[in-house]
């Protein structure tokens, strides 16, 4: 009887963990070890899992193992790789925008240059959203409402003061001419709490990722009132920020790093497999599935895209007083 | 209704839908008796399997079978083993455990499924008829209300503080709710309290907590004392069957339970561990002055009634689901992924767009819980045998499984650990005769507390949602009667005794 169990369980969490594809002739690398900062289930495990998925389905990658290393909201799994670097040339990380916030405030003792950056692959742009039935129906009414009642006029998020969703509103206000210090945040500690109060009424708006909020636009419970996009997103059409004035951009990027001091001969093969996934049956069909957008930055690209980005984010923090 | 029903009706029918049903609860039934391995890790592991099933209203079904069926499985570690996977059992422990002591394993695996069964059931009924008005319900509750929500669920504490040391019991919540706070939390972006270690920004982990405060102590007080150990008739099961009396005792629990527990599913956030506890006090305080004694010490009332109530808060988690696209819970927030990886969007346009889908899954719950009565209650006596495997096996079985459960999920050995510094800290607290569930309660709830308040606080600047809101404040008083009155009644009845004594 026990031993049933224990060996069900194993069968069940075999099937789960060991998703390694056909191999087809030719591969572009061997394999890759994905290290994942966080456990199962979240959004940095299904980027990893489902690029491994891509990779090895397409027979770019030979096998993909991966490796959950929670601890420190991901900090644990960067120490190790910087501390491991010389027997790490199989491993891939992935992470995501909150490597640059964290490592501003210090949260993270490291940043991305202590790691060899190989590309960033996916994206999401950031939206703000208002319940189907509130009175504002874009950012001019919005911003009218927060001139009038600053402190009701209270932007909710799913991450901490000074995390994403409060940047993104903060920066809005601020590219929108308003005192990002006197938007009021509300944080949420899940997305779905933070959406059931937008519709109570709890909060004027939400601030959040563009894919969740079309998920919920085409439910029809929110009305999308600006995208942080430079132009409208074929998935769904949404103002953007810009073409309502406010002159702000963001992406909620998510990639791969390598260990430090990663020999060039490697880094350029997975850089070539990456960038040949793109155009792979595969791989199309991972991304549809999760509702991904591709935003490819690729090797100094993608040192020049994260510099700016620190640029920005850590001057608003500035202003905001979180550093 | 009726129509979509029918819909309903045909769908779930279906022999590939009523092989999803039985293949679900059966997985989730044995995954979900692993110690340590939730709905959530069992849920997220079927995920693949679901989707490659492609049809939406199987995968689905499949799914919500997994979901019951773990929840159903967790309730027998916590009897068995005291060893609770999920914060939504561990007020099952509370009775189901001493019954299991006394000898009554089978007994409360019994009175768990058909407790489980008519929460189940009750609560999918309650879905069927209200969930679109429901949805409009769960709205009007704001964070100030859930501030005070999780406040009357902590007033749960005083059934504890009822059988023993009142300040002892007070001590070990305000306990949880300090060990609460260690971590990240929701609302600032610094960590406290981490005496910089790496491993403590995310906090406490439930399951390792939950592991250290009852299956460890457990365990380690089986090899300490075996005289205890002693006590239990050696695994032998007698009294599977539950007399009429006592049917007629928990009957009533069941019904209030279902129906409490459903409407509590129901708010976004609160689900099956706040229902159980409040069914659990609920309970006791309405149990009369003799059947309190027994409450804690292994109940059948005890029992029964959170283990309707998780079951029912489960059934009532969906309607936030299916209604409205807001996941309630760790749990049915995986679910929502699925489902939108299977490109069905849930709201208020499920029904109307999809009502294949939206009655399928309701006629599937009844079928569900129907499964799960008929799989589990000829399987009760081998699984109640688990108790008779000789104590030098069972106890390295129930350390292996604990450590495995807090392992896993994280994959951080720093867990073992912290699990193995808390379990001795608890095995000493329990030698000390400190009641260690309060202290448990105090940590789930402690997290959802604070964020609530200081939500509210920063919305309404300041303390005076309290005030402002006349629900908020309707809740909080019924917190300080569930604490004051049990108290005042068991004082009052002391006094009277020691007058009686003086009149001798």
């Amino acid at each position: 009887m026990t031993f049933d169990m224990g060996r069900r369980a194993l069968m069940a969490a075999a099937a789960a963990f060991a998703l390694t594809g056909p191999v087809a002739a030719e591969p572009v690398v061997d394999s890759i070890h994905f290290l994942i900062p966080g456990g199962a289930g979240g959004g940095w495990d299904g980027t990893a899992r489902g690029t491994g998925e891509a990779l090895t389905g397409a027979g770019l990658v030979g096998t993909a193992s991966y490796e959950n290393m929670s601890g420190g909201g991901g900090g644990k799994a960067i120490g190790y790789l910087i501390e491991n670097a010389d027997s790490q040339h199989g491993t891939l990380m992935v992470n995501s925008t909150p490597i640059v916030i964290r490592s501003l405030t210090g949260v993270f003792p490291h940043n991305f240059r202590d790691l060899t950056l190989v590309s960033g692959t996916i994206g999401d742009y950031a939206a703000i959203v208002v319940g189907k039935d509130s009175p504002l129906n874009s950012m001019d009414d919005l911003l009218a409402a927060f001139d009038a009642d600053p402190s009701g006029t209270a932007i909710g998020g799913g991450s901490v003061p000074g995390g994403m969703d409060h940047l993104v509103a903060a920066m809005v206000m601020e590219a929108a001419g308003k005192d990002a210090l006197a938007v009021k945040y509300i944080p949420y500690d899940a997305g779905g709490k933070a959406m059931a109060a937008l519709l109570s009424g709890e909060i004027a708006a939400l601030s959040t990722g563009f894919s969740e909020a079309v998920a919920l636009a085409e439910a029809g419970e929110v009305k999308i009132l600006g995208v942080t996009a430079d132009e409208r997103v074929a998935a769904y059409d949404a103002p953007t920020m810009q073409e309502q004035g406010i002159d702000t951009t963001f992406v909620n990027w998510r990639g791969f790093f390598a260990a430090p001091g990663l020999p060039e001969d490697k880094l350029v093969m997975y850089q070539e497999a990456i960038t040949k996934m793109y155009d792979t049956p595969e791989w199309e069909a991972v991304r549809t599935r999760n509702g991904w957008v591709n935003i490819h930055n690729s090797g100094d690209d993608f040192q020049t895209f994260l510099e700016g980005q620190e640029q920005v984010i850590g001057d608003l923090m500035k202003k905001l007083g979180f550093l | 209704m009726i129509e979509g029903l029918l819909i309903g009706l045909g769908a779930a029918f279906s022999i590939q839908n009523l092989l999803m049903v039985i293949a679900g609860c059966l997985i989730g039934t044995f995954i979900g008796m692993l110690p340590g391995l939730g709905p959530m890790s069992i849920i997220a592991i079927m995920i693949p399997v679901a989707i490659t099933i492609g049809d939406p209203s199987a995968a689905i079904i499949l799914l919500a079978g997994v979901y019951y069926g773990a929840i159903f499985g967790g309730s027998t570690s916590s009897i068995l083993l005291n060893a609770p996977g999920v914060a939504g059992t561990v007020a099952s422990s509370f009775d189901g455990y001493p019954m299991a002591r006394k000898g009554q394993a089978g007994k409360a695996l019994t009175i768990a499924a058909i407790a489980s069964f008519a929460g189940g059931s009750i609560g999918a009924l309650l879905l069927m008829i209200f969930a679109p008005m429901l949805s409009t319900v769960a709205l009007l509750f704001h964070s100030a209300e859930y501030f005070a929500l999780m406040v009357v669920g902590l007033s749960a504490i005083a059934a504890f503080a009822g059988t023993g040391n009142v300040a002892k019991a007070v001590l070990m919540t305000l306990l949880g709710l300090v060990m609460a706070t260690v971590g990240e939390g929701a609302l600032f972006n610094m960590p406290r309290f981490t005496m910089g270690l790496m491993d403590l920004q995310s906090g406490f982990s439930f399951i390792t907590l939950a592991m250290a405060m009852f299956a460890l102590p457990e365990a380690l007080f089986l090899v300490l004392n075996p005289a205890r150990s002693a006590q239990g008739n050696g695994g032998k099961i007698d009294n599977l069957r539950i007399t009429r009396e006592e049917g007629r005792k928990i009957a009533p629990v069941i019904g209030r339970q279902s129906i409490q527990g459903f409407f509590i599913g129901v708010l976004p956030g609160a689900g099956a561990t706040i229902a159980s506890f409040l069914g659990y006090a609920v309970e006791r305080n309405i149990a009369s002055k003799e059947e309190q004694e027994e409450f804690g010490k292994g109940a059948i009332k005890g029992l029964a009634a959170p283990e309707t109530a998780n079951n029912a808060a489960c059934t009532g988690s969906f309607v936030p689901l299916l209604t409205l696209g807001i996941p309630g819970s760790g749990t049915t927030a995986i679910l929502l992924g699925a489902l939108i990886a299977l490109n069905v969007t849930p709201g208020p346009r499920l029904m109307i767009d999809e009502p294949q889908i939206f009655w399928a899954v309701i006629i599937s719950m009844y079928i569900g819980n129907l499964v799960l009565l008929i799989l589990n209650l000829p399987l009760i006596p081998y699984i109640a045998k688990v108790l008779a495997i000789p104590r030098n096996y069972l106890i390295p079985f129930i350390l292996f499984f604990t450590l495995m459960g807090s392992y896993i999920g994280q994959n951080n050995a720093t867990e073992l650990l912290i699990l193995v510094g808390m379990g001795i800290c608890a095995t000493v607290l329990k030698f000390a005769d400190y009641p260690l569930a309060p202290l448990l309660i105090g940590f789930i709830l402690g997290g959802m507390l604070e964020d609530n308040f200081s939500r509210s606080m920063q919305l309404y600047d300041g303390i005076g949602f309290i005030f402002e809101r006349p629900m908020t404040l309707g809740l909080l008083v019924i917190a300080v009667l569930l604490v004051v009155v049990p108290s005042y009644r068991a004082r009052r009845a002391k006094a009277r005794q020691e007058g009686v004594a003086e009149g001798d």
